[in-house]
């Protein structure tokens, strides 16, 4: 199989190795993202699907390999070089890892303050993006105030301030009830499908898994959010699967390749489902 | 072997923290009013133990000493002693290990649950540097209130003492003022102010570096605050040492 490399890929992993002291996190793992498409990244716990994130963001180095954003190599980047490449990337954290001294408005505001943009032009996004997560009743409570569904949605909201193209995903359904976590699925297929940013979203729910590869989003003439369900006529192709095992990616591919795998793990895997 | 291994891999992290904060400090962006903010918490925020500190040393120095020199007639040399002393020791270390108890503990603590909830990985996501923003206020903020906090305790000191000496000994407000006032020379007050500066900036770095390395969450933040009092309080009296023997080998030798 050749591979293609270069700036049409979002986000791109080259024979990316890590390990801490014996521990072998990641062995050669090498993918990509395409612009305005999902990866959804599965596996057991300790299987390095957070570190890949973190790999993404620059917040660790790999022991070899390269990795681009953007089509840039980010791999030898100081620090002050990824500040500039990770404007282009949002982050939502596993438990939101909101600054609990802050409210939420200070929180979604963060980014946009750092930049030194006139408090004048803050509050109007940030009151759109709390719209967005439909959350702006909350917006001057402090996080300690708030539930932990509520808590991930003001999370995904300081991720989007900026508009950011990547957006990365790091199991922001884990412990939520099915609403709330549906709820999150759903803002990640709005993203996915009318703002045409690409994502990595670490999981292990196989109902996200499901809601992720077979429901799509579109806006009607009224310009309200629809959702669908895939059927035979309408086939996503915009979202793809990636199972990592002992720091090795044992599948890559669409949903329907993933439930015909013949591998015994990922068998094991989706037969949690129900 | 681990022990001096592990004593000196933290003794290289935290020489390479110093040498990121030192590089950046001057570098913008500067958080001006996360500084003010430090200032008040760490500073103004242990006055109220400063305050008992001093005046209670104080007191207890010219008890024993009083005690003491009445054998030889000399408690009229009271004030000196108790200035002398704290001006050169007792204030500078006592301030700052009551600082490096309830500062450091404090900032290992808050930096370490902010660590564990992802909160500096975070605010690296969001394009801040954690050094910049967190580390650099904390060190400018001990810089300049150690040595604040440690004149006035001091100054609580010698007042201690006063009320000792006039209630106890029944020497006169004079006689005791007069006798301070002789130990207060310029080279006592570049000493006293010069160790709480350095220790303050210990108490910062190292607070700063046990919350930054914590490990192993909430269990890792209750081991990092420990380990930030202990390093510190262990540092500054070690330090003391050294800046004493400096101090007399240079301003404040034996006439």
């Amino acid at each position: 199989m050749t591979r293609t490399y270069g700036p049409q890929h979002a986000i791109e992993f080259r024979e990316v190795t890590l390990a801490f002291g014996d521990r072998v996190i990641l062995d050669n793992v090498s993918f990509e993202v395409g612009r305005g498409e999902s990866k959804i990244v599965m596996g057991g716990s300790g299987t390095g699907k957070s570190t890949i994130l973190r790999l993404a963001l620059g917040l660790i180095k790999p022991d070899a390999g390269q990795i681009f954003i953007d089509g840039e190599e980010i791999t030898d980047h100081n620090e002050e070089q990824l500040m500039r490449v990770r404007q282009k990337i949002g982050m939502v954290f596993q438990e939101g890892a909101l600054f609990d001294s802050m409210t939420v408005y200070e929180n979604v505001a963060y980014r946009l303050r750092e930049q030194k943009v006139p408090e004048s032009e803050v509050e109007p996004t940030v009151r759109q993006m709390l719209r967005f997560v439909d959350l702006e009743h909350a917006i001057f409570q402090l996080p300690n105030e708030l539930s932990g569904g509520m808590r991930r949605r003001v999370g995904i909201a300081r991720a989007l301030v900026g508009s950011p193209k990547i957006v990365l995903f790091d199991e922001p359904t884990a412990g939520l009830d099915p609403i709330t976590a549906r709820t999150i699925c759903e803002l990640a297929l709005k993203l996915r499908d009318l703002e045409n940013v690409a994502s990595i979203f670490v999981t292990h729910r196989l109902q996200d898994i499901e809601v992720l590869s077979s429901e799509y989003v579109t806006r009607n003439e009224q310009g309200d959010v629809e959702f669908h369900k895939e059927n035979d006529e309408v086939c996503l192709v915009n979202t793809r699967f990636i199972m990592l095992k002992d720091g090795q990616i044992i599948f890559s591919g669409s949903d329907e390749q993933l439930n015909e795998a013949p591998d015994p793990y990922i068998r094991r895997f989706l037969q949690r489902r129900g | 072997m681990n022990l001096l291994y592990n004593t000196i891999y933290q003794l290289q992290e935290i020489t390479l923290l110093t040498w990121r904060a030192l590089r950046s400090l001057f570098r913008p962006p500067m958080y001006w009013s996360e500084m003010l903010k430090q200032m008040d918490v760490l500073g103004f925020g242990s006055l109220a133990i400063i305050l008992l500190t001093g005046t209670f040393t104080g007191g207890v120095l010219a008890l024993n000493s009083a005690n003491t020199l009445q054998r030889f007639g000399f408690t009229n040399q009271t004030g000196e002693l108790v200035a002398t002393s704290l001006i050169r020791e007792l204030g500078p270390v006592l301030t700052c290990l009551m600082l490096a108890g309830r500062v450091g503990s404090g900032i290992a603590a808050e930096l370490g649950s902010m660590i564990v909830s992802e909160q500096i990985d975070a605010m690296r996501a969001l394009g801040t540097d954690p050094v910049k923003k967190l580390v650099i206020p904390r060190i400018i903020a001990l810089l300049l209130m150690a040595p604040a906090l440690t004149v006035i305790c001091d100054l609580m000191g010698i007042l201690g003492g006063l009320f000792v000496a006039v209630s106890q000994i029944f020497q006169a407000t004079s006689v005791y003022m007069a006798s301070a006032q002789r130990a207060m020379t310029g080279n006592e007050i570049i000493g006293g102010l010069l160790k709480p500066v350095v220790f303050g900036f210990i108490i910062a770095i190292v607070g700063c570096y046990m919350g930054l390395s914590t490990k192993g969450g909430t269990v890792g933040v209750g081991r990092a605050t420990t380990r930030s009092v202990v390093v510190s309080s262990i540092l500054v009296i070690f330090v003391d040492f050294l800046i004493t023997k400096l101090l007399i080998a240079t301003i404040l030798g034996y006439d």
